[in-house]
């Protein structure tokens, strides 16, 4: 499994790919489809009292216990409207898998890597540090996330050091 | 040592059994290709492996065998014979005479009669180049093998080699297991299904053993590790010219195989660190007062569902200003960084990369690779390493291993809403507080919640506040749980306490590992997670351990910076206080009286005692007015002081012990009848303000005795307002009349304000010393002949006071009252002609 994430990694680094896709608020995003374990409806969450604000709680998968980041908090953006439940998009990381608290799952989709472009410098900032990279869809952009710095809570606006400075 | 052999041999006999068949196989894989150099190498190490082994073993006619095939296998190799098909059957030949003596090994211990020399000479004449043909008839190929395998692998197939990968995938199935068991015995309280119930027993208990059999194939003993030391110890001593003894306890604690293999190595070099550093050679040793043979101690034993491993040597120590000192010199630190460091914190620069000690490198340790390498290893396996070292006394190194994956029994309990589990290990009882007990059972001390366990006081955390969750509304009744962590004990307030169940400790995520309250995470019954709860960080966080670990460890310090500060106390209850203190320096003697020779004179309590009538004091009346005595027949104990020729007596509950302690935490009380209170053998104790006691229980006696001292007015300036008192009720008992006061600054101004016959103020006074007020004395003409009294901390400093010039007149140790009072009354003698004032008493409070 190691293997894996280390080749899809370099992979989707430069050339297209398939991306699983999801919606947070009005973003469109999109993670290596190699990465993703797998997508799952709401589960019940175990809230862990004095965590980073950003884990919403643990989950059982499966007997395994998987951790879920919201997403929303992740990047910055409002919290999500009250009867909207987020859905799990269970990604695996060098760690083992992390949940990702998503608002929407979109499709699977191929991307050209001709439409690939760097983030602009102008991106919200929380979220710029967690995207790769964006690809230009005939109706959309498509923001590629990059899982490993999404799950490192040290990375980001919202990191623990950040809230701790502030 | 018979049994390390054996255990020798049948290691031996396995690995020989692995590998003759690997020979078989290379062989005949051999003669498809004879000239594969690769194959032909590994045939020979196989070969010379066999060879090396049986000779070290002793066992000469295996030895001959392999010797022999060895050599022609080496020919073979360097190309100076080529492989024909009859030296190919000759090498395996040899391989079947093994497997033969390897069989009569097994099962008689013995080489067994058949010394195989027709065998060994047609393997030397081969080797020679002279090769006879193998006689056909010594050689039924096919059937032969098969025969001896079938006799002789008993010991072979006894034991299997299984990846350690397999055994970790096996442990996390059981685990899965485990849960899902759980679920189903939930599941089975739920419904009144007789067959459900049946096989979810059964389920039960199959899970239980498999899980116990699991587990145990991945146990090992750590005397696996440390059969090796002796051996180690016994070659570093001897190249380094020392004597010392190795002793192990605990070599039968198990642990899990990945953490023995973890371990083998930091464990390695500690003892070795132990030997080279530690412990000095035996002229050294000699010199400095120790048995010449030093002792290297290695102790394991299970705690707190971790294992502890420590290494204790009695060594030269570490020496913390060395240790600064090289930090310094190495560049590790600035000079103001390690002016701050605690003792603690310097030990632990031995675990900074590239931070030696060792006055030369030797081959044995000293290149600065080393604790760091040790601390980072263990760590990588969730490990602690603590290092406790006294210099010339010798150094304690304890490794505190988890068990990092391991099905472990719990207690679920909740909190705000949430459940949590608390390892079983830590757990030392549960308390219920119902109706008006609750709230009359948790006091509070400077804003802490302590809770009287038995008579002593233990500290209380709440789980809803240190985790910081909605606690439930008002509830009728408090929970609590009594927790143990390391040494201390402290208890935790939870919502509702459950049941206790098996639990699979997993692990917390990367971004979760920061905190410190949890020790990871499990899977209950209804197939939620919950939060397993690390107890030391629990106590930790909420400040229980952190306050009562900082004042155990002031007071080791103390008692080892100085002996003869310690202070022996009378510890005694009376009434609901169950442990009181006294100086026993204040008590002349303690005496115990049959109930019926109490009298009453006077309205009060007396007994005759020695020729004289003896006042007695019924303490807990003192102390709390009110209460109602307890009527025991029989004996009643009676602490008495004396001052002179007059005596009284306390009445108290019980004797407790004779503590000898420093006195370390000043927590002052506004209760009269107390100073405050301080640890005195690990539980608090409450010291009696004996001066308080006597003035309101015997103000008769104690008038009396205030004359007698003439009412000279003495001055007593020291910081600590408890010292104050302890040292003040000393000098009130005797009949002075003190003045207190708490600085430099107070003192002067006492002076200032009222006369002073004696001024006794303690070196440490604040600012700038005793020195100060001495000086600020002996500038004035007025208080010049004040004589001044110095109380030191311990008989050392007083030496070292003792050998300075100084104009003060007298000094003193702080608690050693009887040495305290001489030297003020002979000081208040010297004054000649000071008028008398007459004392009114109780006037000062």
């Amino acid at each position: 499994m190691a293997n894996d994430i280390a080749a899809s990694k370099t992979e989707s680094a430069q050339a297209g790919g398939q991306f699983s896709t999801f919606f947070v608020g009005e973003l469109f995003f999109g993670v290596d489809v190699l990465r993703v374990q797998e997508v799952l409806c709401f589960q019940h969450m175990t809230r862990v009292p004095q965590a980073p604000e950003v884990i919403e709680g643990l989950i059982n998968l499966r007997g395994q216990i998987v951790p879920a980041i919201d997403m929303r908090r992740r990047l910055g953006l409002p919290p999500r409207a009250g009867e909207q439940t987020p859905m799990n998009m269970v990604v695996r990381t060098e760690d083992g898998a992390i949940s990702l608290l998503v608002d929407e799952i979109g499709d699977v989709m191929d991307a050209d890597p001709a439409t690939y472009e760097r983030p602009p410098e102008n991106l919200l900032p929380a979220a710029r540090e967690l995207i790769r990279g964006i690809y230009k869809l005939k109706d959309r952009l498509l923001l590629v996330l990059d899982t490993d710095r999404t799950v490192d809570l040290t990375i980001g606006v919202n990191s623990v050091q950040a809230r701790c400075q502030a | 040592m018979q049994d390390q052999d054996q255990e020798v041999i049948r290691e031996f006999l396995v690995e020989s059994y692995d590998n003759l068949s690997r020979l078989d196989q290379e062989l005949v894989e051999l003669e498809k290709r004879p000239k594969d150099a690769e194959l032909l190498a590994s045939i020979f190490r196989t070969m010379h492996t066999i060879k090396g082994t049986c000779g070290f073993l002793g066992f000469s006619t295996l030895e001959g065998i392999s010797h022999q095939a060895e050599n022609l296998l080496s020919q073979l190799r360097d190309g100076q014979r080529e492989l024909t098909p009859e030296l190919v059957s000759m090498i395996l030949t040899t391989v079947d005479a093994t497997r033969k003596v390897l069989g009569a090994i097994e099962s008689t211990g013995e080489e067994g009669p058949d010394r195989f020399e027709e065998l060994v000479e047609r393997l030397k004449s081969a080797a020679q180049g002279t090769a006879a043909p193998a006689p056909a008839a010594e050689h039924p190929e096919g059937a032969k093998p098969e025969e001896d395998s079938a006799k002789s692998t008993a010991v072979a197939d006894s034991t299997v080699r299984v990846g350690v990968g397999l055994l970790d995938k096996l442990m996390d199935l059981v685990g899965e297991l485990v849960l899902i068991r759980n679920q189903i015995l939930q599941f089975n309280t739920e419904r009144e299904d007789a067959s459900l119930n049946g096989t979810s027993q059964r389920l039960n208990l199959i899970t239980t053993e498999l899980q116990g059999g699991v587990m145990k194939t991945r146990m090992q003993p750590i005397g696996v590790v440390w059969n090796k030391f002796p051996r180690v110890v016994r070659d570093v001593s001897v190249a380094l010219g020392k004597q010392i003894r190795l002793e192990m306890e605990g070599a039968g604690t198990e642990l899990d195989r990945t953490i023995i293999e973890a371990i083998k190595d930091p464990l390695l070099h500690m003892v070795r660190n132990s030997c080279d550093h530690g412990i000095e050679p035996p002229d050294v040793r000699a010199r400095l007062g120790k048995p010449p043979e030093g002792r290297l101690a290695l102790h394991a034993y299970h705690e707190g569902g971790q294992v502890n491993i420590e290494i204790r040597d009695d060594g030269a120590g570490i020496d913390v200003a060395r240790v600064k000192q090289k930090a310094l010199e190495n560049g590790l630190l600035r000079p103001e960084q390690i002016e701050k460091l605690s003792e603690r914190e310097a030990l632990n620069l031995i675990f900074v990369p590239g931070f030696s000690m060792a006055k030369t490198v030797s081959n044995v340790s000293g290149r600065g690779v080393g604790m760091d390498v040790v601390k980072s290893h263990i760590e990588k396996i969730g490990g602690v390493v603590d290092i406790v070292s006294r210099l010339g006394e010798g150094t304690t190194i304890k490794l505190k291993i988890p068990l990092t994956l391991a099905i472990i029994p719990g207690l679920v309990v909740t909190s705000g809403g949430e459940r949590f589990v608390i390892p079983q290990v830590s757990l030392i009882e549960l308390i219920r507080l119902e109706g008006d007990s609750k709230d009359k059972h948790i006091e509070h001390v400077h804003g802490t919640p302590v809770y009287r366990r038995r008579g002593s006081l233990l500290p209380i955390a709440y789980l809803s506040r240190v985790l910081g969750l909605e606690p439930a509304g008002q509830a009728d009744a408090v929970n609590m749980v009594v927790l143990q962590a390391e040494d201390w004990q402290f208890g935790l307030v939870v919502d509702g306490i459950n049941d206790t169940q098996e639990i699979v400790v997993k692990p917390l995520g990367e971004q979760l590992k920061g905190l410190s309250v949890y020790a990871g995470a499990t899977i209950m019954g209804d197939g939620r997670v919950a939060l397993i709860l690390d107890v030391l960080g629990i106590g930790q966080q909420s400040g229980v351990l952190t306050e009562s670990r900082e004042q155990v460890r002031t007071a080791v310090q103390q008692k080892t910076q100085a002996g003869d500060e310690k202070q022996r106390l009378l510890l005694f209850g009376a009434g609901s206080f169950k442990r009181l203190a006294v100086p026993l320096s204040m008590v002349a003697r303690i005496e115990e009286f049959p109930r019926s020779s109490i009298e009453k004179a006077g309205g009060r309590q007396v007994v005759q005692y020695r020729d004289q009538i003896l006042l007695l004091v019924p303490l807990h009346e003192v102390l709390e007015p009110g209460s109602p005595q307890v009527e025991t027949a029989g004996q009643v104990q009676v602490i008495v002081f004396n001052d002179g020729d007059r005596s009284v007596g306390l009445m108290i509950d019980q004797i407790l012990d004779v503590a000898e302690e420093a006195v370390t935490v000043h927590q002052k009380t506004s209760r009269k009848g107390l100073l405050g209170s301080a640890v005195v053998g690990k539980h608090v104790a409450d010291f009696l303000d004996l001066n308080y006691v006597l003035r309101v229980a015997a103000a008769d006696w104690f008038q009396a005795t205030v004359k007698s001292a003439n009412g000279k007015r003495v001055l007593l300036a020291e910081a600590s307002a408890f010292s104050r008192g302890l040292i003040r009720s000393g000098l009130d008992m005797a009949g002075y009349r003190v003045v207190e006061a708490g600085n430099l600054e107070e003192a002067v101004r006492t002076l200032e304000q009222q006369p002073v016959d004696i001024a006794v103020a303690a070196l440490d006074l604040p600012p700038g010393g005793s020195a100060k007020l001495l000086s600020a004395m002996r500038g004035r003409p007025e208080w010049k002949g004040i004589p001044l009294l110095v109380l030191v901390d311990s008989a050392e400093q007083m030496r070292s006071q003792a050998g300075q010039p100084a104009d003060f007149e007298d000094c003193q140790v702080k608690f050693d009252q009887e040495a305290m009072l001489k030297s003020v009354a002979r000081l208040a003698t010297h004054l000649a002609g000071s008028e008398t004032v007459p004392v009114e008493v109780g006037e000062e409070r």
